[in-house]
């Protein structure tokens, strides 16, 4: 066999561009230098064993390791020409622009309006007919206005999971970010509400960039256009995802798409 | 199916061991307001006045009060409320039956509620009602007479002639009178107006101080402090904070706020008054932030928890959305932990109503001249001593000259006393009630 160690693609205008990525904690190095670019506009799906890195590389993309006591990251990441790393960099601003939906659906425990509209509150938007007209617009991309519309001043908490998860997509699609990052966003869900919000990022990513964190291989296989394999803190392989999945160029891939470990 | 577990192992004892702890806990509560109630409620219904002939040949008249049972020391015995204090020295007096030849109810027993002295007991002789100078000549059982003038009675009735609805008429304007009146007779009989005014106010300034106090505490430590030993110190400190007796803290408010503080606004601002001391003596002001002090633990440790119970994926979703850390606490955390933070403040609202000890060393008084709140500029005085239910309680009980007969008066201050604290604690559950339902939470 002639497999390579690593195969990393490259990505032409990329929207994030990833480069010697190193993340630790405390002493332990949880990202061991990461370049890779993002792809604008389609799917980019993050697979790996548990505790390989993939959500805290999707967490640095928003900065929500931030939250994390201990954390040092060196390297750059560059969301079009911004350095994200910087400390100076207004985390707010980047927040605005790098969505994020959750492993756990976390609405606010207020009504499904209100949820959609929060980060526009939060930004100073008031005027009235601008927000209707970001929930509905908000609830359609996120396919739930059918099934919310009459009751947009009920409590979000009245919704089923399924629901609930769609919400916090049109949360984060109100505020319109460039970059929407996904952690295991359908693990809670049933195969049905599954099935719903896959075909969601199917229909988003004409508008937005958008970076999923994923343990189902075959969900990774079925929505994204590029796929990274990280294996303890290291890019393994990235490439197209048709690519990896029928061809991969490293043995560990192989070995784990195949399931044979992991 | 046979069972193949005993009843320990099911957890059967303790089930029953809970509910007979739950069991004592409610007796206890109801024998208390049914000892309350039974002494307070009945003590302003007119009562019944009897006519006893002895047979030395005396006669009184009076409420019998007691009827104490055959000991070996003494044969039975009754208590007979006499009044009269100013012309027989004592309100009581204890007559064995077997003393007694005749007892009748005569329709035309007086019983006056007079300015001073206590009731008169006894019979109309002579009435002038000439304007003004209105005058009226009473005379007890033996005849002994007294006169008095219109100014000095307060109220006139023959409790035996009465029927059902005027005593019913009597016992609510008398009950009014307890909720409107200034008190009498070193505040043994009359009404409760100041005393109710002070605690209400007391406790709402008490309120005002600690719960920002408490709550941007509780925030501080829970939200912004790196946790570590200081945090944790702290934390011990402010629980601990919660178990020191409330005496101390009634030393404490007396030695920083009233002879500290309070002192030191006099020497600047009111220097041209001194000695005699403006804010450097006992007040309401003082005393609510005593209190505040002895009821912020209470409140900090309850909004700590409710912050606590957020789940931290409602947090990072609203960091994420791009909130700043206090958009965050203002939108989310607050109003989620708000019905939390409102059971602390019940709590610390019931604790500081019914506190007694720091309040008689930080301003309250047995009889407060004016109101801490009237109609004269700046209609809220800070500075002023107040009268409190507590401290009526303790000083019409256990103080007054005459405790026999101010025993009523100790019960209906209890009953109002609890009565306020249910009303206050009411409409905090009422307000906290409308804010889980707001909030309802827990799904997340």
């Amino acid at each position: 066999m002639t497999k390579r160690e690593t195969a990393i693609c490259t990505v032409d205008d990329p929207v994030i561009r990833v480069d010697g990525l190193r993340l630790f904690y405390g002493e332990s190095e949880a990202l061991k230098g990461i370049t890779m670019g993002i792809p604008r506009k389609q799917v980019t799906a993050l697979i790996g064993p548990s505790g390989c890195g993939k959500s805290t590389l999707l967490r640095c993309f928003n900065r929500m390791n931030d939250l994390v006591d201990g954390v040092r990251i060196t390297g750059g990441i560059r969301i079009d020409a911004d350095e994200i790393t910087d400390p100076a960099l207004d985390v707010i601003e980047l927040r605005r622009r790098v969505g994020m939906v959750f492993q756990k659906s976390n609405p606010f425990p207020k009504s499904i309006y209100e949820n959609v509209v929060y980060g526009l509150r939060i930004a100073g938007v008031s005027k009235r007919t601008a927000l209707d007209e970001a929930v509905e617009k908000s609830l359609r991309g996120a396919g739930l206005w059918e099934e919310a519309k009459d009751r947009l001043h009920e409590s979000a908490l009245g919704l089923s999971g399924g629901q609930m998860q769609r919400l916090c997509i049109a949360r984060a699609i109100a505020v319109n970010p460039e970059v929407i990052l996904m952690d295991e966003p359908c693990s809670a869900l049933d195969p049905r509400s599954t099935a719903r919000v896959e075909e969601l990022i199917g229909e988003l990513r004409k508008d937005y960039s958008i970076v999923i964190v994923t343990h189902n291989m075959q969900q990774a296989s079925r929505v994204s256009d590029y796929t990274a394999f990280l294996y303890v803190g290291e890019l393994v392989e990235y490439a197209p995802t048709t690519e990896l999945f029928t061809a991969p160029l490293v043995k560990q891939t192989e070995d784990y798409i195949t399931g044979r470990f992991g | 199916m046979k069972k193949t577990t005993n009843s320990l192992q099911r957890g059967e004892p303790f089930i029953w061991m809970g509910g007979a702890a739950l069991a004592l806990i409610l007796l206890t509560v109801i024998l208390m307001l049914g000892v309350v109630l039974a002494n307070g409620a009945g003590a302003f219904w007119p009562a019944r006045l009897s006519l006893l002939e002895l047979k030395d040949g005396s006669r009184v008249l009076g409420e019998v009060t007691r009827r104490q049972a055959e000991t070996p020391h003494s044969a039975e015995r009754l208590q007979i409320r006499v009044g009269n204090r100013d012309m027989y020295g004592a309100d009581f007096r204890w007559i064995e039956t077997t003393a007694i030849k005749a007892e009748s109810y005569p329709p035309d027993a007086v019983w006056a509620e007079r300015m001073e002295h206590g009731p008169f007991i006894g019979f109309v002789k002579t009435e002038t009602k000439s304007g003004a100078a209105a005058m009226i000549v009473l005379a007890d059982a033996s005849g002994r007479e007294k006169t008095l003038t219109a100014g000095q009675v307060v109220r006139l009735y023959r409790p035996n002639a009465m029927s059902f609805q005027a005593k019913f008429g009597l016992y609510l304007a008398r009950l009014w009178e307890l909720l409107s009146g200034q008190p009498r007779e070193a505040n043994t009989e009359g009404g409760l107006l100041p005393a109710i005014i002070g605690t209400v106010m007391m406790v709402f300034l008490m309120s005002i101080f600690a719960f920002p106090l408490g709550v941007m505490t509780a925030v501080y430590l829970r939200e912004y402090a790196k946790d570590g030993w200081a945090v944790r110190g702290v934390r011990i400190a402010v629980n601990n904070l919660a178990g020191i007796p409330s005496i101390v803290y009634g030393i404490f408010g007396l030695g920083f706020f009233v002879y500290g503080v309070g002192a030191g606004i006099d020497r600047l601002f009111f220097a041209d008054k001194l000695p005699t001391p403006t804010w450097g003596t006992g007040g309401i002001l003082w005393a609510s932030l005593t209190l505040s002090l002895l009821t912020v633990p209470v409140v900090i440790v309850a909004t700590e928890e409710a912050l606590g119970a957020i789940p931290p994926g409602v947090r990072q979703a609203s960091l994420a959305l791009g909130a700043t850390p206090l958009q965050t606490l203002t939108r989310v955390l607050l109003p989620m932990a708000s019905p939390g933070i409102m059971t602390g403040f019940i709590l610390a609202m019931a604790r500081a109503a019914g506190e007694v000890a720091p309040l008689m060393l930080t301003g309250v008084v047995k009889l407060a001249p004016s109101l801490p709140l009237d109609g004269s500029f700046p209609f809220v005085h800070l500075d002023r001593k107040f009268m409190h239910l507590g401290f009526h309680i303790y000083d019409v009980g256990f103080q007054s000259p005459n405790v026999e007969a101010s025993r009523p008066m100790v019960f209906m201050t209890t009953l109002l006393l609890l009565a306020i604290v249910l009303v206050m604690s009411g409409t905090a559950v009422w307000l906290r009630n409308r804010m889980r339902k707001r909030y309802a939470g827990g799904a997340f």
